[in-house]
């Protein structure tokens, strides 16, 4: 009935883009325009989508590519978490990309590529298949590249092809396991519980190498170890690239397509029966502790967040590998959560870069009051990844911490407990420098030496950060509040997937 | 009974008609011919698909004579989808050329269009003949119009153009011999007759090898594909369009007729599949590993093509058992078509603006000619089989039946072939978006933007055909019962 929905949520942000194309670079105002309509559009169709979700619930688009073979769009209350945090952090990241990208050369192609990246990260929430969310994987990562290598800088056209080399042989191994679940169990839409349950024993061997094979195509964008290089070196790109890609674009489309792996196509009970789990959070786990020790050796502040985000990312496939509703909904809040204070984190980071020329951990004594405001903001997603209690990170962790336990696997807490200390040890002392340290003397300047005068960052780069920063505190403090993230984790999990009723 | 029959005629004559009008039309009066020409073929054509998708298989007695002394004019599903192919990418290389000769320094440019438009014609002619001795002459006339284009490109070209002459002469004698091994045989020339009529035997087997082997030569098989990359990156812009987008799905064509319908009751017909297969596997590999190797975009784009005809030739297997793969394979090769199309176009808008086509050399082209670029990379990710492309869905498609047929080894070859070529068009693409500074001022002429929305028009249909597959499908299930002959 509502089939236009889902092509108009992936419209919003693919017709601004392809006009942004089109535009000549001069066209300032008018792109600017066009991107934040795109933006607001969407927020508006979300917000539709939320108001009445019941009426929506159906709402599906179907296009037949050959015979078996469908684009399948629909809203679920899964696409619905990850669409809004995608239109949110999309509005948010276009105004700080207009106060950021200020003056630089290839705009438009920027914003085109930035609205097609959006449209594919939209595709992804709306998949009703496992085909088309392989699709727009795909699409996804050739969107991205463009953006990766924006400076092209020999560093990052390095990055670029580092990319290209992990996602695309990824992309081959996906193609081969799409096609052979397809063979197997004919196409299938998403089903809660998943549908490959009916197959049986009889495939269990065939089951179990498309399921490593699927990890894997997924876990190279999810960042997994040993899968991950490519993520510290793609920093190179500019900071609302990173932000986003960190935070809900591409790390995350990896997150979501394992989550909907294994709770929507294998399904985590005959998934456990395959005796798949067990090693998909061991190696969750490896990456936990592996990002965290990385993020202490490193200096630049834009590779200490994104080995962060490695070990974080993990957290959302860890809880998604663990048995039982609590570490099932832990993955899923921490899908939003990593998300908010991820981007916080990095907007706060090219703020530092942006307005006093400052790239390294070590030359941020007592920025803290040169940019409090950044700084706070800073801090509030510093503490959050650390999971102090009331912080958004907090919540995150009890609930996989106390999902681990209830599904027996006590070791879990000790691998939580392990990358709490490390994120600790990489954010303190950070925080420490910015708020308690003296300036070193000068900053060192953006651009040979300008420092930005005024008493914090250009307000088009901080009015988005605050609102993040204020995002991540308030989804922790009000988690147990009607529509927090933590409430619709846990009605996805409890009641869509039912996972409450064993 | 529809206008069929008709249309049949219509797709052959017109272009041959057309021809002697652009012949005799001279330069000017030339580019109009051709380009009213491809309106009224593709009508024409547009007007034949229908007919197939509305009534079934078209055929027509030439002169009202009945087989077997007479000539069949037929049209199939995959006929029809054939002609359909070469009506868009053909009318897509015509419009290229009309300015592409217009704007230039090609003295040989009043030539082009009437051997063009034979060319299209033998073409057409080819994918409607019903019998074995028109395919050959068919094929004879699009071999003799191929090399008169490639000579086009002046005296450079005179040796690429010379090969090309003597291995097309090869291949169509090959053929030949078959085709008087067969008549000697069963007597009759008809395709739909001798299928019905075929057995094992010494004369089928040494015709069905000979006719093979002649049509390897033709398709650029591997490893009968070495006069292909000088012959098709040497010719002019249009013509390598034309070559290796259509000319090659000609000799591919007639060997789906020869493995799928006419020999496929013979013992050897699984046998010989998996070994043409075996061949597409070779292809894919050497093709891209020499695209990999080449330093100038032409040669590189050449090379594509051997590598994805190999990707035809993979599917034949697949195609026998499963009905599934058939679609798979035109998609491919449609997709195959108009996006070697698109890059050859935009080989020669860089070309014509930098003087030559030296990958390093073309830095920053994607900020200068944004357009060209865009058609390139469009082209590109069809190429490589990238979502949502037709490319894709046609790669897609034949994974999953190589899947389901347990032919493990055709799905690594095709992912191997999809890295490769996502490798080779990396590297030839790359170079245009890094920065232009130091050549800003090596464009020598500002490029019309006609060729360049050409080139961008073909990159946007190999796309589009991501969703052609239902009516592929539904196109392909159209053919002929060569069983009630029996």
């Amino acid at each position: 009935m509502s089939g236009w929905l889902p092509l108009a949520l992936i419209g919003s942000s693919l017709l601004p883009g392809l006009l942004i194309f089109a535009l000549p670079e001069r066209r300032r105002g008018l792109r600017s325009a066009l991107n934040l309509a795109g933006a607001g559009l969407k927020l508006l169709l979300v917000a539709l989508l939320l108001a009445d979700a019941e009426r929506h619930a159906e709402a599906q688009w179907r296009l037949p590519l050959a015979a078996g073979l469908e684009l399948v769009l629909r809203v679920d209350a899964l696409s619905l978490l990850f669409l809004t945090l995608s239109a949110l952090l999309w509005a948010l990241t276009t105004v700080y990309a207009i106060g950021y990208l200020e003056g630089s050369p290839h705009r438009s192609r920027f914003f085109g590529f930035f609205s097609l990246c959006v449209a594919a990260t939209t595709g992804i929430a709306l998949a009703g298949n496992l085909f088309t969310l392989f699709v727009f994987y795909e699409i996804l990562t050739l969107v991205t590249y463009p953006l990766v290598v924006h400076r092209g800088t020999p560093a990052a056209l390095a990055a670029g092809r580092s990319y290209l080399l992990y996602t695309m042989p990824a992309g081959a191994l996906l193609l081969v396991a799409v096609a052979g679940l397809q063979v197997l169990a004919g196409p299938q839409d998403f089903t809660p519980g998943g549908y490959l349950a009916a197959l049986g024993e009889a495939h269990a061997v065939a089951l179990t190498a498309l399921f490593a094979a699927l990890i894997a195509g997924f876990g190279v964008k999810a960042a997994l170890v040993p899968l991950h290089g490519w993520l510290p070196r793609a920093m190179v790109a500019p900071a609302p690239v990173t932000a986003l890609l960190h935070a809900v674009a591409v790390v995350k489309a990896g997150a979501f397509g394992i989550v909907r792996v294994v709770h929507e196509v294998y399904g985590s009970a005959f998934a456990a029966s395959l005796g798949v789990l067990t090693p998909l959070a061991v190696v969750a786990a490896l990456t936990i502790v592996w990002g965290s020790w990385r993020a202490l050796a490193q200096d630049e502040l834009k590779k200490r967040l994104a080995y962060s985000t490695v070990s974080q990312v993990a957290y959302i496939v860890l809880g998604t590998a663990l048995l039982g509703p609590l570490a099932a909904i832990g993955a899923l809040v921490h899908l939003v959560h990593q998300g908010l204070m991820k981007i916080t984190l990095f907007f706060a980071a090219g703020n530092y870069a942006e307005t006093l020329g400052v790239h390294l951990v070590s030359q941020m004594d007592g920025i803290g009051r040169r940019m409090p405001w950044t700084t706070l903001a800073f801090t509030v997603g510093a503490l959050g990844m650390i999971g102090v209690p009331a912080t958004a990170g907090f919540v995150s962790k009890m609930h996989l911490g106390a999902g681990a336990l209830a599904a027996g696997q006590g070791w879990v807490l000790g691998v939580l407990a392990l990358s709490s200390l490390l994120n600790a040890m990489y954010f303190l002392p950070i925080l420490h420098r910015a708020w308690f340290r003296p300036a070193r003397g000068p900053w060192p300047g953006a651009y040979g030496g300008v420092v930005r005068d005024g008493p914090d960052a250009a307000p088009l780069l901080l009015l988005p950060l605050l609102a993040t920063g204020a995002s991540a505190l308030v989804v922790g403090v009000f988690a147990g509040l009607a529509w927090s993230p933590l409430d619709w984790s846990a009605h996805i999990v409890l009641t869509i997937w039912g996972y409450g009723d064993d | 009974m529809t206008a069929g029959p008709g249309w049949l005629v219509a797709v052959v004559t017109l272009p041959l008609a057309g021809a002697v009008v652009a012949l005799l039309a001279g330069r000017r009066g030339g580019a109009a011919a051709g380009l009213l020409t491809s309106l009224l073929v593709t009508a024409a054509v547009c007007g034949l698909t229908s007919a197939v998708l509305a009534a079934g298989p078209q055929q027509l007695a030439v002169g009202g004579w009945a087989l077997p002394l007479g000539i069949a004019l037929r049209a199939d599903g995959l006929a029809a989808a054939m002609l359909l192919l070469s009506a868009l990418v053909g009318s897509g290389i015509s419009l290229y050329a009309w300015r592409y000769f217009a704007a230039s320094h090609h003295a040989a440019g009043a030539l082009f269009w009437p051997v063009w438009l034979l060319l299209w014609g033998a073409l057409n002619a080819l994918y409607v003949s019903g019998d074995i001795f028109n395919l050959y002459v068919t094929l004879e006339l699009l071999g003799l119009a191929a090399v008169a284009l490639i000579a086009l490109a002046g005296a450079s070209v005179v040796a690429a153009a010379l090969r090309y002459l003597l291995y097309a002469l090869l291949g169509s004698m090959l053929y030949l011999l078959g085709v008087v091994l067969l008549y000697a045989e069963f007597g009759t020339l008809d395709l739909l007759q001798l299928q019905a009529a075929m057995r094992p035997g010494l004369a089928p087997a040494l015709a069905a090898t000979l006719m093979t082997v002649g049509l390897m030569v033709k398709t650029a098989v591997f490893p009968l594909h070495f006069w292909l990359p000088a012959a098709h990156a040497g010719a002019p812009a249009p013509v390598s369009a034309a070559l290796s987008g259509l000319v090659v799905k000609a000799g591919f064509y007639l060997l789906l007729r020869l493995w799928l319908e006419l020999y496929a009751a013979l013992p050897a017909a699984l046998l010989v599949q998996t070994l043409l297969a075996a061949l597409g596997a070779a292809a894919v590999l050497w093709g891209g590993v020499q695209a990999l190797r080449q330093v100038r975009l032409k040669p590189l784009i050449a090379y594509s093509t051997v590598a994805q005809i190999g990707y035809l030739m993979l599917a034949l297997p697949l195609a026998a058992a499963a009905p599934a793969a058939l679609p798979a394979v035109v998609l491919l090769a449609a997709s195959h078509a108009s996006a070697k199309a698109a890059m050859f176009f935009c080989a020669g808008t860089l070309l014509a603006a930098y003087g030559h086509d030296r990958i390093a050399a073309l830095r920053g082209f994607a900020t200068q000619l944004p357009v060209t670029a865009a058609a390139f990379a469009l082209a590109a990710v069809s190429l490589v089989g990238l979502p949502l492309s037709g490319g894709f869905v046609g790669k897609f498609l034949l994974v999953e039946t190589a899947v389901g047929a347990g032919a493990w080894w055709i799905v690594a070859v095709v992912l191997a072939g999809s890295l490769l070529a996502a490798a080779y068009l990396f590297a030839a693409l790359a170079p245009a978006f890094g920065s232009a500074a130091a050549s800003e001022a090596a464009q020598r002429r500002a490029a019309a933007w006609l060729p360049q929305y050409a080139a961008l028009g073909m990159a946007l249909l190999s796309i589009a055909l991501g969703l052609a597959g239902p009516g592929a499908q539904a196109l392909l299930a159209v053919t002929f019962d060569a069983g009630a002959l029996r």
